[in-house]
This record gives structure tokens, sequence and C-alpha cells, in this order.
């Protein structure tokens, strides 16, 4: 038998005023997998992602989560169950140095291993240690990626949801965040839950992907097999490799 | 000359009660976007918490430890004033998050018509005096048979409104709740994401602000010894107009407001009519804001995103 999945998410359903957003998703991801989630603009991937944080709460189904159904507690009860977010839109704090949004992600842990993890974030993205001092709100596109990323790991979250990382940025920086997602996941075991539109990248990097249509998952499989699939070439790779 | 430095007095004193009440509307201001029309009355229950602490407590210590009662009626009625300001939040203001923008602040106007007639029911209609507290002055200068003096309660005032910026200043700037705080009025659904509690992190907020209230209602109670039921009204709005005029948001500039619309008050009615002394002050907000409508040190509101 197989170890319990680390997220499990059953039949949910969730709603924006009377617009069904999720209508019955189910989805596992396992401990140590880098699962991706693909679909196109107002499928429900963000959607799904803030209902795992109970905000559109779920209204039907289950969201289990290290052997605890998790989907009527507060968002900020979930948030200290060692699951992190670098959310839409990235959701810097501007008017906060880089150092205090930082801190605000250390927040759960209360200031414990601190400098120690600051370190670590640092040295995933060098960029952010030049920046400590200045305001997020100032910092270019990529760098309020880099943030949120990295706001994200100061708790030590087990379990890691991205959404949308590669949003709006330079093909280089692309790579760089990828690669930092592959080595967290590699070298720590970190699970990561990875929500994209840019599908040739996310499936690559990824062990299984979930497709997403209109609130429902429509296909899964392994991510090589995804990439092969004629219908994902078709509606997600068109016109080559973005 | 003696004249003009007495009234430079006179005015910072009064404006450092306007600032500790301005802190309360701007912090609240800061974090839910909500305009806090209950706060004045809150000051005022806050001076009638002050005065029965203060004659209970001169009961049991004598006139001669005035300083030591002034600092225990100061902490306790910050705690109670506090309470105050946590239930409020709690029962008036929190229900109605979420619903129309409107909603908080007939709510808030609602508090402001209770307060007052509750003390009035309770403590009566008539103005109730304390005993005298600090009468002693220090001369700073005489200029032919005038004087001008700075009396002990008017240091006591600027030394401790001067103290409590530093401390808030320090907790918004520097300690986790201060970063909750600011979290919580950039990016509310972000913080939660982050495992802030908002909910309370905003009841904190409406307990900082009711606090130095609390402070600013022991101080009022010590300058003019009378406070009466409906003596939150017009401090209430002059600290607004100090929130509006500093820059509603930021807490130095609530300070500044307030030292700018004690003096602008005082000076006026000294040198022109006393009559017309509120007509000065918020005429002065007036022209502010048609210049700067972000006030002296708010914010502009564009940000990069």
């Amino acid at each position: 038998m197989s170890p319990a999945p680390l997220l499990s998410i059953r039949g949910v359903k969730a709603f924006y005023g009377r617009i069904m957003a999720l209508k019955g998703v189910d989805l596992e991801v396992n401990e140590g997998e880098i699962v991706t989630l693909i679909g196109a603009n107002g499928a429900g991937k963000s959607t799904l992602m803030m209902t795992i944080f109970g905000n559109p709460r779920a209204q039907d189904g289950a969201i289990v989560y290290g052997g605890r159904d998790i989907s009527r507690l507060p968002t900020h009860e979930i948030a200290r169950l060692s699951i992190a977010q670098s959310p839409e839109g990235r959701r810097i704090f501007p008017r906060m140095t880089v150092r205090e949004n930082l801190q605000m992600g250390a927040a759960v842990l209360g200031g414990a291993h601190y400098e120690e993890d600051l370190e670590r974030v640092c040295g995933l993205f060098p960029r952010l240690r030049e920046r400590l001092d200045q305001r997020g709100g100032t910092l270019s596109g990529g760098e309020q990626q880099m943030l949120a990323i990295a706001r994200a790991l100061m708790s030590r979250p087990r379990l890691l949801l991205l959404d949308e990382p590669s949003l709006g940025l330079a093909p280089l920086i692309v790579k760089q965040i990828f690669s930092v997602i592959r080595e967290l996941n590699q070298k720590e075991g970190m699970t990561v839950l990875l929500v994209e539109q840019n599908a040739f990248h996310a499936l690559r990097l990824a062990d299984r992907g979930y497709i997403m249509v209109n609130g429902e998952i429509t296909m899964t499989g392994s991510g090589a097999d995804l990439l092969r699939s004629s219908e994902v070439q078709a509606a997600y790779l068109e016109g080559g490799r973005h | 000359m003696a004249d003009f430095v007495q009234q430079l007095v006179n005015g910072l004193t009064l404006g450092s009660i306007y600032g500790l009440i301005a802190i309360g509307y701007t912090l609240v201001f800061g974090i839910i976007g909500m305009v806090n029309f209950a706060h004045g009355d809150v000051f005022m229950v806050s001076c009638f918490i002050a005065l029965l602490l203060f004659l209970f407590v001169n009961a049991v210590l004598g006139a001669g430890a005035i300083i030591l009662s002034l600092l225990i009626v100061m902490v306790i009625s910050m705690g109670l004033t506090g309470l105050w300001g946590w239930t409020i939040e709690r029962l008036a203001y929190r229900p109605l998050r979420g619903s129309f923008r409107l909603a908080p602040l007939i709510s808030a106007i609602g508090i402001s018509i209770f307060l007052p007639n509750l003390i009035q029911v309770t403590q009566g209609a008539r103005p109730k005096p304390t005993p005298p507290m600090v009468g002693d002055v220090i001369v700073l200068f005489a200029d032919g048979h005038y004087e001008a003096t700075v009396s002990y309660k008017q240091l006591i005032i600027m030394a401790v409104t001067a103290g409590l910026l530093a401390v808030f200043w320090y907790v918004v700037q520097k300690t986790p709740l201060g970063r909750a705080q600011r979290a919580c009025e950039q990016d509310r659904r972000m913080a939660a994401l982050l495992g802030i509690n908002v909910d309370r992190t905003i009841s904190l907020t409406f307990v900082m602000g009711a606090a130095l209230a609390a402070v600013a209602g022991t101080l009022y109670l010590l300058y003019y010894g009378v406070v009466s039921f409906s003596d939150g009204f017009v401090p209430g709005i002059k600290a607004f107009t100090a929130a509006v005029l500093g820059g509603i948001g930021s807490l130095p500039g609530a300070v500044v407001g307030g030292l700018i619309i004690g003096l602008v008050e005082t000076m006026w009615s000294s040198y022109f009519s006393i009559e017309y002394k509120d007509v000065a002050a918020f005429g002065i907000l007036i022209i502010v804001l048609i210049f700067m409508p972000t006030g002296l040190l708010g914010r502009p509101e564009v940000e990069k995103v």
C-alpha cells in the first residue's frame, strides 16, 4: 500500500458569488513530488490554490492535508500547518522593505531560525540580498517574483504552492526560477504544487500534471506523458515551445 | 514677546492632547480604511474612567503622591479604555466587515451617540470637577509685568506625548505586531496567507488607539480639571482634523497635525477672536488639503505595481 498523499483534494466545489469556479476537483500531491496544474486563463487554477487556503471556502468535498481535513479551518491557521503559497500576482507588501517582507514570511515560526533562513533564501536568490533594505514596491517584476517565492520559503514549508511564477518574466529569469524549484525539490525533498500557463517548462519539471478546463480536471498523467499527448500539445503547446 | 511664548507653550500642550487622540484615528484608518467616528467619545469615556480612578486612588494614597497617583490612573485607564475599544470593534464593526463601505461608518456614528448618552445617564449631565492636582509653574522669563510660564502640568503633558509617540512608533516599525499591522494595512488577504490572524490584529489596533485616547483623557483631566459627557465631540473632530492634516495613516503626521491645530487655535484665540478659533483650525485644514490632498506627511496614492 502506498502511503497517504500529503495533499488530497476530493470533489471540491467553490463559488465566487453565484458563479461556480470549481466544479468538483480531485487532485493529489504525494510527499516529495512536483505536481503541476495546467490550464488557460480563468480555468480556476488560482481559485483552487486559494481554496486550499480556505478563501474562498470549499463548499463541497474535502481537502485533506497531512491526514487532516483543513477545509473548515480559517486561512491563518492553514498557513500555520507548514503550507506556504506564492500567490497569483505575487502580492508583495509594497511599502515594506524586502527584509520586512521576508520577516512576514517567517511570522508563523515566531522568529525561530530567522537568520539562518534569511541566509538560505539569499543564497537561492542573490539579487534579494542586494535589495534587502529596498521597498518591495520598487523591485522589478522578476525580483518581486523571487521575493514572493523566498517569502514563502521563510516559513519552512513541507508543501509549497506556486501560482504562475513565470508570468510576465524574461525567459532567463524564468529559467533561473525553475532551476531553484528543481533544486528545492531534489536537494531538500520539498513538495511543490505548481500552477502554470507555461505548460512546456512546467511539464518538463513536474513528476505529474493535471489539466484544468472550466473548473474541472480533464486529464492527468506523468509530466512526460502529458507533454507527448496530442490534446495537450494542441491546446497548451501550440506554436512550439514557449 | 512673553505673550507669544506663553501662547506657544499653551498651544503645544493642547496640540499634544489632540495628537494623542489623532493617533487613534490614523491607526484605525490605516488598517481598515474606516474613520472611527466614535473615537472622540471613547476619549470622553476615558476622561470619566480617569476621573473616577483618580478620586479613588487619591483617597487611598493621599494628595502627596500625586505623580504616583496619576501614573496608576493612567495605566489602569489605558487598560479599561482599551477594553472599551476592543468591545466596540467586536460588537459594532467586526460583524459589518465585508458589508458595504458606509455600514461601519453609520455604526460608528451610532456608538458616538450611545456613549455620551450612557455617560449622561450614569454620571449626570453636569460637568465633573477633579480636586486640584499639579499647580506649580516655572517662570520662563518676565517681560514688564507679564510673565511667560510653563506649568508642571504642561511639561508632563508634552513629555508623556513625546515618550508615547516614541514607544508606539517603535512598536509599529520594529515589532512583529507592528509588522503584522502594516501587512494587514497593505494586503489583508496576503497577511492571512502568511499566518497572520487579521481579526486579532485589527482588534489590537483598536485597543492601541483606545489606550492612547485614555492617555489623552488622563492628561486632559489633569490640564482642565473638569469633564462633561459632551466633551468627546469637539476634541474628537479636532483630532480627526489633525490626523487628516498630518496625512491620515501616518503616525508622526497625526502628532504634527495635532500640534499645528493646537497652535493655530491658541494663537488665533490670543491675537484675533476666541469665537472664531475653530474656524481658524478648520480653515487651515481646508487650505492644506487644497494644496496637499494627502496631508503634510501622507503618502501619495500612486504605487508601482
